[in-house]
């Protein structure tokens, strides 16, 4: 190659190489600090709020759990011990300290520490949300993958009807639903599945099924747009250009672009999947947090329901900061665009 | 705003699609089934019968009996009411509390404003089922509660929905206008921005009383909504599920009534968002538009051009009666239609045209990338001695990808964003010659540097939107050279640059050119850019080559009108800039819509009813020039080009009286 000097060329270069940011000014720190704070500024908001709903209950909890009859002794004791008799902003401190220092209350009903309530109940919610999430996800991406390449311009109107039609079907019956009929198919009438517990790893087929069969359908339809939507796309144009096989287009050219708009919406359906666990749990007498929580609300026990929609609240954030930092893995444009 | 009409007829759009129809009959069979379930089967459904509790499906009982000996059936029917109702008055809460928060940024402005927008954010982050939780707990459990609970729960959704809509209008020029008038925030928001929004508000409603209903449902399953001796659907589940081992029906029943119910209000309300919104269109919405005239596209006689000579032996690329059709709604469109040229080893080929006049595609066509609903014709189309209309092979596609080079118009889009671009360069060789990734990366880095990119090796580990423009089509051109190219196909490459670089990427393609003997097809609207860089212009008109001539022959011996106008608008070092550009009167072709004889007669200045009526056959002069004019080379009425002034009170009349005029 003849290499005729163009000196503006040369210029453009050197003024680029020295307008490098800073490691301050980098992106990603930027990105790192902007997500840690949002994360911070919601972490607080969700602990004042369980904090705010124990006083938000019109009258005297304490009264309201142990019931009408009980003694004022026990509940003046009761209250003492909760330490409703001080002044708000004590309380409040006292929360924040409890918090640190890992002490949740303790059980208006059983006089259990909360976190042994908690720390015993949580692993059981845990695996059926992961396993749900892994689950939709490992059906979804995959299913919608493959309509979208079907169903990419000019190709596949009927398949995309059909499937359209039927993915807001089944995204609408609600999950608890979708337990109730399995319960009923593969428990009643065919007597295939355990329906109850989490004794054994069939136990978990049920309700890991109900809680994913909604989630997997739109996150596959969300996928299945995505990937029409990209194949579109200028660079999948250029990818062509390059003549590479058709499946590497699809899987490393178009893929990760689909996805990493899917992965926006999808985060918000993990979130509503921890949410989620709450029905399906009380569906298969799951002994995770779900079925925890709704007792406690109905024993009207305060500090075991407190904690638990504080684990459920920081479950949600944590699920969301994750899926952010993901995307900004995935598609760095995105630390930049992100305000 | 849409006017009744347009109302009314979308309204029936809705109604006419099967889904939305569907959607309509169950909302109405829910709503007729809300007044009178009570009043028909309020009776049955309270009777107890102690000798028959928990009974299967009968002829009498069809869905059985309840722990009391009360029918499933008509508990489920009444039942209607009492869940519609919490859910509306659950939506209704939602809808007022999201008004509420959703309008607060608007009308307090400032701090305040953004303190609730804030809040909203953070709340809406949380599933709407753990905020019904939270304010389950807060208004205790009960009907009264839950309502407040669902109701509160949804407040967040809309909060946002009002925030967006709010901030939309409020930019539109009457409310800016009434505010500069001292109209206060409260009043306008009443007088001009709720009206303007309470269509999609309406819509979103719909679509969530659907929601409200299996989240209330869902409360009352969980033993947390309406309480017994009072029942909803959920609370009938709750009781059902427990007995499902004896009588399933006793779950499936009221199951089956809160899921009709809560599609009928999904469906209905997304088939309405549908209708009233813009539909999702597959495909290229500008093709279907012109499917009108396309059948008689389709059938127009297919235009030979003048064949170029035989073959030569260092022919590149040779392309004979090239044709692109598409499919639209009603037939075909064909915006390439019937195209012959030859490439020789080493030689630069301009492609000129206005947009439409099928120059990109064109450049597509002959690069084997002409998007997939596109169907690619030609006598003859070869590249290298193969055949380009042989189905794909891993030996095209090789060929193709170490000996094709393409760049295309805007460089932004072209590179993946989300691959580095060093591995994008890279791809070629790992793909096509067999090399491993680190050798693969070490060439696409040599690439980069052979471009001009300064710091090749970091740069090719940074990401497309750390490149400048400029960069990012020398990088593009890079890609190119992966291979050893003995054709560039150029579309638009300057284009989308910003002037002060345009010229380095032409010089680029100018040396690649040199050096290696790489031939060039570049393709431009701009004459001035072609005529620096190639040998030999292609002038496009509606699918057709018009007009084969030498680069330096562009100026003085260009014989067919329409170039003669191209020539004419660009503007010389002499013209005074002062005065307003020249342009061509008159419109291009649609591609839809060609008409029969010349294309170019409409905007012709020598048009006569032989070129209305005949297609001018593109033929071959002594020189190799070739031409598809029925008065070539005639010389023009002045003037030939009018300015831009005189172009708009020549818009204003018909085509037809432009060219009939004496
Ligand atoms: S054939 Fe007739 S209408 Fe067409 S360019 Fe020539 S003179 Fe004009």
């Amino acid at each position: 190659m003849t290499t005729t000097s163009t000196p503006t060329l040369a210029d453009a270069a050197s003024t680029s190489a020295a307008a490098a940011p800073r490691w301050w000014e980098q992106p990603w720190v930027l990105f790192a600090a902007r997500r840690a704070l949002r994360l911070l500024v919601s972490v607080w908001v969700l602990v004042t709020a369980s904090f705010a709903m124990i006083h938000l209950i019109p009258g005297d909890p304490v009264r309201g759990a142990l019931g009408p009859t009980a003694p004022a002794a026990l509940v003046e004791a009761r209250r003492t011990a909760l330490g409703l008799d001080d002044p708000l902003p004590v309380q409040y401190l006292h929360y924040l300290q409890g918090l640190f220092t890992g002490d949740l209350g303790t059980s208006l009903i059983s006089q259990l520490p909360v976190v042994d309530v908690v720390g015993q109940r949580l692993p059981a919610t845990l695996a059926l949300a992961v396993l749900a999430f892994l689950a939709s996800v490992a059906v979804a991406v995959p299913l919608g993958t493959l309509l979208g390449v079907l169903t990419r311009r000019g190709h596949g109107r009927r398949t995309e009807l059909a499937f359209t039609t039927t993915s807001i079907v089944v995204a609408t019956v609600p999950d608890f639903l979708i337990g109730v009929a399995l319960v009923y198919v593969f428990g009643v009438e065919l007597g295939w599945l355990p329906v109850a517990g989490n004794a054994s790893a069939e136990a978990y087929v049920l309700p890991v099924l109900s809680l994913s069969i909604g989630p997997a359908a739109i996150l596959a339809r969300i996928v299945r747009v995505e990937m029409v939507t990209v194949l579109e796309a200028d660079y999948i144009r250029t990818a062509r250009a390059k003549r590479l096989r058709a499946r590497r287009i699809h899987l490393r050219h178009a893929l990760p672009n689909a996805l990493t708009s899917a992965l926006t919406l999808g985060g918000l359906l993990l979130g509503s999947m921890v949410a989620g666990t709450v029905l399906v749990e009380n569906v298969f007498a799951w002994p995770g947090l779900g079925s925890t929580i709704v007792s406690s609300i109905l024993n009207k026990d305060y500090p075991v329901v407190q904690a638990i929609v504080l684990v459920y609240g920081l479950g949600v954030l944590l699920v969301n900061t994750a899926v952010d930092v993901s995307l900004a893995l995935l598609d760095p444009r995105s630390m930049i665009r992100e305000g | 705003m849409a006017s009744d009409h347009g109302r009314a007829r979308r309204w029936r759009g809705v109604l006419t699609t099967p889904v939305g129809l569907t959607a309509a009959v169950l909302l109405v069979a829910v709503a007729v089934l809300t007044v009178l379930g009570p009043v028909l089967w309020g009776t049955s459904a309270d009777a107890v019968d102690t000798r028959d509790v928990l009974a299967t499906p009968s002829p009498e009982h069809w869905a059985g009996t309840d722990n009391l000996g009360r029918d499933i059936l008509a508990r489920t029917l009444v039942a209607t009411r009492l869940s519609m109702v919490l859910a509306v008055c659950a939506i209704t809460v939602a809808v007022a509390a999201g008004l509420l928060l959703g309008a607060a940024p608007y009308l307090l402005g400032g701090r305040a404003g953004r303190l609730v927008s804030a809040a909203v954010n953070v709340a809406v982050a949380f599933p709407g089922l753990l905020l019904a939780l939270f304010f389950a707990v807060v208004f205790g459990v009960g009907a009264t509660g839950a309502v407040m609970a669902v109701g509160l729960a949804g407040a967040p959704v809309f909060a946002r929905l009002t925030q967006t809509l709010v901030a939309q209008v409020a930019g539109r020029d009457y409310v800016s206008a009434a505010r500069v008038a001292g109209v206060g925030r409260l009043r306008i928001l009443l007088r001009h921005v709720l009206p303007n929004i309470a269509e999609p508000l309406v819509v979103n409603a719909t679509i969530g009383a659907g929601g409200a209903l299996l989240a209330f449902s869902g409360l009352s399953f969980l033993g947390l909504g309406v309480q017994s001796p009072a029942y909803d659907w959920g609370r009938l589940l709750y009781d059902g599920i427990s007995a499902i081992y004896v009588n399933p029906a006793a779950a499936l029943a009221p199951g089956l009534a809160v899921l009709l119910a809560g599609l009928a209000f999904n469906l209905f309300g997304e088939s309405v968002a549908k209708g009233f919104g813009v539909p999702v269109l597959v495909g290229a919405p500008e093709l279907r538009s012109r499917g009108r005239a396309a059948a008689a596209a389709a059938d127009a006689p297919t235009g030979t051009d003048g064949d170029p000579d035989e073959a030569a032996d260092d022919v590149v690329l040779e392309v004979r009666d090239l044709e692109v059709v598409f499919p639209t709604a009603t037939g075909t469109v064909r915006p390439v239609r019937g195209v012959s040229f030859d490439v020789r080893r080493g030689e630069a080929v301009g492609v000129v045209g206005e947009s439409g006049s099928g120059k990109s595609l064109t450049a597509l066509a002959v690069s084997r990338l002409v998007s997939e609903d596109g169907t690619v014709r030609a006598g003859r189309l070869r590249f290298l001695d193969q055949d380009l209309t042989a189905p794909d092979s891993p030996a095209l596609r090789r060929m193709l990808g170490t000996s094709l080079a393409m760049v295309f118009q805007d460089p932004m889009t072209s590179f993946n964003p989300t691959r580095r671009i060093g591995r994008q360069l890279a791809e070629v060789a790992t793909e096509h010659q067999g090399l491993g990734r680190a050798e693969a990366l070490g060439r696409a880095v040599d690439r980069l540097d052979s471009v001009r990119i300064p710091d090749a090796g970091r740069r090719a580990r940074q990401y497309p939107h750390e490149f400048s423009g400029g960069m990012r089509q020398r990088a593009m051109i890079g890609m190119g050279l992966m291979g050893t190219p003995s054709l560039v196909v150029a579309d638009e490459p300057t284009t989308a640059l910003d002037v002060t670089v345009q010229q380095q990427v032409l010089d680029l393609l100018a040396e690649i050119r040199a050096a290696d003997d790489v031939a060039l097809v570049l393709i431009s609207h701009d004459v001035t850019v072609v005529a620096e860089v190639c040998d030999r212009v292609l002038v496009m008109y509606a699918g057709r080559i018009v007009e084969d001539v030498s680069a330096a022959g562009l100026a003085t011996r260009a014989q067919h009108p329409y170039t003669r106008a191209l020539v004419a608008a660009v503007p010389h070092m002499d013209t005074d800039l002062d005065q307003p550009l020249a342009t061509i009167p008159g419109r291009p072709v649609d591609p839809a819509e060609v008409p029969a004889g010349c294309a170019y007669a409409a905007r012709c200045p020598l048009a006569d009813a032989r070129c209305r009526a005949e297609d001018p056959p593109l033929v071959a002069a002594v020189d190799g020039s070739r031409v598809a004019c029925w008065h070539a080379g005639e010389p023009l009425p002045d003037p030939v080009v009018r300015t831009a002034e005189d172009r708009t009170g020549l818009d204003a009349l018909d085509a037809d009286e432009l060219v009939e005029a004496p």
